[in-house]
């Protein structure tokens, strides 16, 4: 597994951060690409969970650079922590059939808004060469794929904030059915860009300070940018090359809520949780900790919590569920995918990492959040959620190994 | 005589939800008209345009009713043309 997100640039500083509880979130500095010169103080809200410390040169050469957008650059950093961590050696076999799948809801905009600052702001009458593949969706996808020379199936699903989890779930689902021996899968999101944040801006959901999810003084959701993938292979092949799993992923739920493009549907939602346990052939008492979509909105915690009592009924009191988009801000189409590197440390290590921001509890949100301090449990199995806008649900099963 | 500010608040509303001005009453409930949580921050922002105002995201989000709808954009504008009174009512 390997992650870059604003709680640091790779896996073990994102663990440290999540085991102590410690936020990512701050002010969106002017200095991420175009945005100094278009200018922060236009946006009502000024806090995000932006990767900070990051300099894409130590990544990446001059020439490479010029081939990718910031979102893509994060694909590859996390691929690269990936595969170096899954030991993978690369055969000619394998490179002809290794998969990669990545999730991303907004793909390269970022570049794209330099090319409509210059022809809209500027008027200028030509935008960059480059601008149709820095901007394109499928470009982490595309620049893993050089990255490692593969040439097996790969491709990119862009389902909003369920995005990468729809993409290690296709990612699961080929790996099991011997489509490919392995595969890369994940997502990566740059969304800190000033077109995109007066865009969330216009829908009211961003919090004026922190995201507080679950908590009765919430006040909106908190964005935030980086990445997280994933190898995923079939348990014996890991096995019998000598590598000891991060956990077993075992179920992928998904549903369409078909009824409102931005209210989520608890019944939706439930679908595709119990798809994930019917899928992974778990009962609802073997799950012990469960890393929530909660985004920190009145929609989604309600209607999440609604959801989590309608599938496990009784059990709900004995199941911990936090949300570390407190931590890490929602990330859009990496979300998925770093929620699921955090939910397979939590089962790794033992330990449940906590909802931070917590300081009101909801009586319609009647959950144990994991309140501010992670919790020393070793749970058996658990669920990562996503339910994206437009009423697209994905959910994912996790079991420890031993 | 130029249109009532109240007048104007029902015509965007009507003009935005896609209803008959008739059926758009001060009085009338948010359920009445068939506006959900999307639906209101879709008005809002058609108002702030119409009367030039900026509705902040902890006021909007109290709004519930026409009635809030009128009253709240009525202080915003009065505001506007007389920041003083803002100051002192804050």
């Amino acid at each position: 597994m390997g992650v870059i997100s604003a709680l640091g640039l790779d896996q073990q500083q994102f663990w440290q951060a999540l085991a102590r509880g410690e936020s990512g979130i701050g002010p969106i500095p002017n200095d991420i690409g175009p945005v100094a010169e278009m200018g922060m103080n236009q946006v009502r809200f000024k806090n995000g969970a932006p990767v900070l410390g990051y300099d894409a040169d130590t990544y990446f050469s001059r020439k490479t650079l010029s081939f990718m957008d910031r979102f893509a650059q994060f694909s590859v950093i996390a691929a690269r922590e990936a595969v170096s961590m899954a030991g993978v050696e690369w055969t000619d076999e394998l490179r002809e059939s290794a998969a990669i799948i990545t999730g991303s809801c907004m793909g390269g905009r970022f570049t794209e808004e330099i090319g409509y600052w210059e022809l809209f702001h500027h008027g200028r009458h030509r935008v960059h060469p480059l601008t149709i593949p820095l901007g394109m969706s499928n470009a982490g996808a595309s620049h893993i794929s050089m990255e490692f020379g593969l040439h097996g199936p790969a491709y990119t699903i862009s389902t909003a904030c369920s995005s990468s989890a729809h993409a290690i779930g296709n990612a699961l689902w080929m790996v099991r059915s011997g489509a490919a021996p392995l595969a890369i899968a994940g997502g990566s999101e740059a969304p800190l860009f000033l077109g995109g944040l007066k865009a969330w801006e216009a829908m009211r959901v961003v919090s004026p300070d922190t995201c507080r999810p679950f908590s009765a003084n919430r006040s909106g959701m908190i964005l935030g940018e980086g990445a997280a993938m994933l190898v995923i292979e079939p348990l014996e092949r890991a096995l019998a090359r000598g590598v000891k799993p991060l956990a077993e992923i075992v179920g992928f739920g998904m549903s369409a809520d078909a009824c409102h493009v931005t209210q989520p549907s608890a019944e939706g939602a439930a679908r595709a949780m119990r798809g994930a346990l019917r899928d992974g052939r778990l009962a609802p008492e073997q799950i012990g900790y469960i890393n929530a979509h909660g985004t920190a909105t009145e929609a989604n915690d309600r209607m999440e919590a609604a959801a989590i009592h309608d599938v496990f009924g009784v059990h709900t009191a004995a199941l911990p569920v936090s949300s570390t988009k407190s931590m890490h801000g929602h990330t859009l189409g990496a979300a998925g995918a770093i929620e699921a590197v955090a939910t397979i440390l939590a089962l790794r290590n033992g330990v449940l990492p906590p909802t931070a921001n917590y300081t009101e509890a909801d009586p319609e949100c009647e959950l144990d959040v994991i309140p501010n301090q992670s919790r020393v449990v070793q749970a058996e199995a658990a669920l990562s959620q996503s339910f994206a806008f437009g009423g697209l649900n994905a959910v994912l099963a996790f079991r420890a190994w031993h | 005589m130029s249109e009532t500010i109240q007048a104007r608040v029902l015509r965007v509303i009507a003009t935005t939800q896609r209803i008959p001005l008739e059926k758009v009453k001060p009085d009338s409930t948010f359920e009445e008209l068939g506006i959900d949580s999307m639906d209101s921050i879709n008005i809002l922002f058609d108002l702030e345009s119409e009367f030039d105002i900026e509705i902040k995201d902890e006021d909007a989000k109290k709004i519930r009713t026409i009635r809030e709808m009128i009253d709240g954009v009525t202080y915003l504008v009065d505001s506007k043309q007389n920041p003083s009174a803002q100051t002192a009512t804050e």
